[in-house]
């Protein structure tokens, strides 16, 4: 599994991936592409970052990419994603595309945005 | 709008004209430069098209950018669908006048996890701004926000963020909402926006839908208070205030025949006056139509342009049934004199009915117009409606001299001096046509109910259509009351009959007279020949007399004369005065 960065870090931070194989139920060379979309540095969009990562962490270790894209910079991309409310987390990969709107606090509500409630419930098992 | 601003002494508050027509005559202006303004309404109100025509108005004329940040439609659907008023959105995009952005997002597709702001939109609608250089903004409808994301709490806090901000920008904003069960909108963002609200109302009424605009609120200026008929046609939107037509028109002398010679004659021998309104009401098949064709014929005679709105019968149907009646209208439409539009009354509402009306005779400029019958507008209780649209309708004649010809249609049961829309006190000449029943036989009388500025004939006469036009014929009044049709005929008949025999009758006394005359003068004559004879006779005798008289004095002289006495002068007087006796006598 090759290491891919974000294309844009306003936080500083990269996304990792571990080589670590989780079990999934898709197949095994599939990467999760996710793009989060924030206003500048915001406490809101920190927060929804780093509960992003904690999350793939735990259920997509070495499967994930995050792109964080800041609108500030680049407005048109707003545009032409539709992107009103921030934070906005969207799913590219595996489709259909997905949203989720918030700083992602509420952990089952992103499990179940992203569609990845077979794992937590598998995992709480 | 800078010059409203430098002329005005007072500190009024700024506006953005909207160049609707209408709109600004009843805000004073325009909208609040630099506020929020709130229009709201039911579907299909055309709160999306008031907004646009802002926009585009402000960026055509008075080089104020604008943009439009839609909910609901695309992009290529605004596009679309403004293209039909005219408006070049593609050429204002291309240019920079105009931003159009759709802001959308399918709820489906939505999930919520923790607090999210709509700092996404404010950005976009800043790039927006900062891209064309925005002095106008319209958010339309941005309550549909509320369907689709999740948290009404949030949303409501960051609109209400929303325009504060905008205000701070300093840009004319117009935020479109629908309408609310109870309220003005279904969110209550009139709690938020309270610069100005404006109302936009589509009521059907007896299926027929008025489109109405009230300014329910305006912070800081005076406004027009009352709900405003508008239109939405190809031109766009134009609020009609009915006060903005007035009463000073100037009225022609001008006088233009009625087609129909005896009319005229009844008319002071003149006919109507040119510009004047005129009405002719009556029962069912009186002959309405008729008068009004052959109106329209004479003014097609005379050159002049004629329109004429039928609203029952198609114009081939009117063209075939006035031929019957001798009045032949298609070569006048093959001139292009003369131009029909038939159009149910129920196909639109009144307000676009009075338009289309108004933009045909801009167009067409007739001499005349007839709308036949105007009854047929009134559908259940729209009376004062219908007399709205036909009073600005009249005003807007007058204004151009067109005389207005107008039928009405009575039901036989009502009052005939009734109009259904009750429009009589707009009328100048007004005929009735009533049926006259008697002798099982129904006939058509025809009367000048009123006529201003003329005098006109206070008969009733018979009014006949015959195969070569319409005849006015004197109605048979006597003992018997008001004749017609054929108990007319037959009471002329009778009374000719009568004359003849009180002719005889004098001739006969004449001739008896006559005869009365030859005898007495045959009569007369005998007296006198009697008298001659008794005359001659009497004379006769005075002669004999008178002579013997003579002898005797003669002979008293002589032995008078002998006896040498004076007895003679005695004598000689007391002749005389006999003398002169029979002299009288004679």
């Amino acid at each position: 599994m090759k290491i891919k960065r974000a294309g844009i870090h306003p936080l500083g931070k990269e996304s990792k991936t571990s080589r670590r194989k989780k079990q999934t139920a898709r197949a095994k060379n599939d990467i999760w592409s996710l793009r989060l979309y924030v206003a500048g540095q915001t406490p809101k969009a920190i927060a929804a970052f780093n509960n992003l990562k904690f999350i793939c962490e735990e259920q997509l270790k070495g499967k994930y990419h995050i792109e964080v894209i800041d609108i500030l910079k680049k407005p048109q991309l707003a545009r032409d994603n539709q992107i009103l409310a921030i934070p906005t987390l969207v799913r590219k990969l595996p489709l259909p595309m997905r949203n989720i709107i918030g700083d992602l606090s509420n952990t089952e509500r992103v499990l179940v945005g992203l569609d990845l409630r077979e794992y937590s419930a598998k995992l709480r098992a | 709008m800078k010059k409203r601003e430098v002329r005005s002494p007072r500190h009024v508050l700024p506006k953005s004209p909207t160049s609707i027509q209408g709109l600004d005559e009843i805000t004073g202006g325009g909208l609040p430069k630099g506020r929020p303004t709130l229009v709201c309404g039911g579907a299909g109100c055309g709160k999306t098209l008031f907004a646009m025509e802002f926009l585009v108005r402000g960026a055509m004329e008075y080089h104020e950018p604008g943009v439009f940040i839609s909910f609901e439609e695309t992009e290529q659907e605004l596009t679309a669908n403004v293209a039909s008023l005219g408006f070049d959105l593609d050429r204002l995009v291309k240019n920079k006048k105009i931003w159009l952005e759709h802001i959308h997002i399918e709820r489906n597709e939505i999930e919520q996890s923790g607090e999210y702001d709509l700092e996404g939109m404010f950005i976009r609608i800043h790039h927006a701004i900062e891209s064309v250089g925005a002095k106008r903004v319209v958010l339309d409808t941005v309550e549909s926000l509320f369907s689709e994301l999740p948290s009404p709490l949030i949303l409501r806090a960051e609109l209400r963020r929303l325009f504060r901000w905008l205000k701070k920008k300093g840009v004319t904003t117009i935020i479109t909402a629908e309408r609310g069960d109870g309220t003005l909108t279904r969110q209550g963002l009139e709690e938020y926006v309270s610069d100005c609200v404006i109302l936009l109302d589509h009521r059907v009424t007896d299926q027929s839908s008025i489109r109405r605009l009230r300014v329910v609120k305006y912070r800081g200026s005076t406004h027009g208070t009352n709900e405003y008929p508008f239109l939405i046609d190809e031109d766009g939107f134009s609020v009609l205030p009915v006060t903005s037509l007035g009463l000073n028109y100037s009225s022609s002398r001008e006088r233009i025949s009625t087609g129909v010679p005896r009319l005229d004659t009844m008319l002071s021998g003149k006919g109507y006056f040119r510009g004047s309104t005129v009405l002719v009401s009556g029962t069912a098949g009186t002959g309405k139509t008729s008068i009004a064709a052959k109106f329209v014929e004479e003014a097609c005679k005379r050159g002049e342009r004629a329109l004429y709105f039928t609203f029952e019968e198609s114009p081939n149907q009117l063209v075939r049934n006035m031929r019957s009646i001798g009045i032949n209208l298609e070569p006048w439409v093959d001139k292009g004199l003369l131009r029909f539009h038939a159009t149910r009354p129920t196909h639109y509402g009144l307000e676009t009915h009075l338009t289309t009306s108004i933009k045909l005779i801009t167009n067409f400029e007739p001499s005349v117009v007839v709308l036949d019958p105007i009854n047929a507008f009134v559908t259940g209780e729209n009376h004062v409606e219908v007399k709205t649209m036909l009073l600005r309708l009249v005003d807007f004649l007058k204004m151009k001299k067109i005389t207005a010809f107008f039928t009405n249609l009575n039901s036989a049961s009502e009052i005939l001096e009734n109009t259904d829309v009750y429009i009589s006190s707009l009328i100048d000449t007004w005929l009735l046509l009533r049926d006259i029943e008697i002798g099982g036989e129904r006939n058509r009388g025809l009367y000048v109910l009123k006529s201003r500025g003329m005098e006109h004939s206070n008969q009733i006469r018979e009014f006949k259509l015959t195969n070569h036009g319409i005849e006015l014929l004197d109605v048979y009044v006597g003992p018997g009351g008001v004749l017609t049709g054929s108990a007319r005929l037959s009471q002329e008949t009778q009374d000719d009959a009568e004359q003849l025999l009180h002719q005889h009758e004098i001739v006969r006394k004449q001739i008896s007279l006559e005869r009365k005359r030859e005898a007495m003068e045959a009569q007369i004559l005998l007296l006198r020949s009697e008298f001659d004879a008794e005359e001659s006779e009497a004379l006769k005798v005075i002669r004999i007399e008178k002579a013997r008289n003579e002898q005797i004095i003669q002979n008293k002289k002589k032995m008078a004369k002998s006896r040498k006495g004076d007895v003679g002068q005695k004598m000689h007087s007391s002749n005389k005065s006999k003398i002169n006796v029979l002299r009288m006598v004679q």
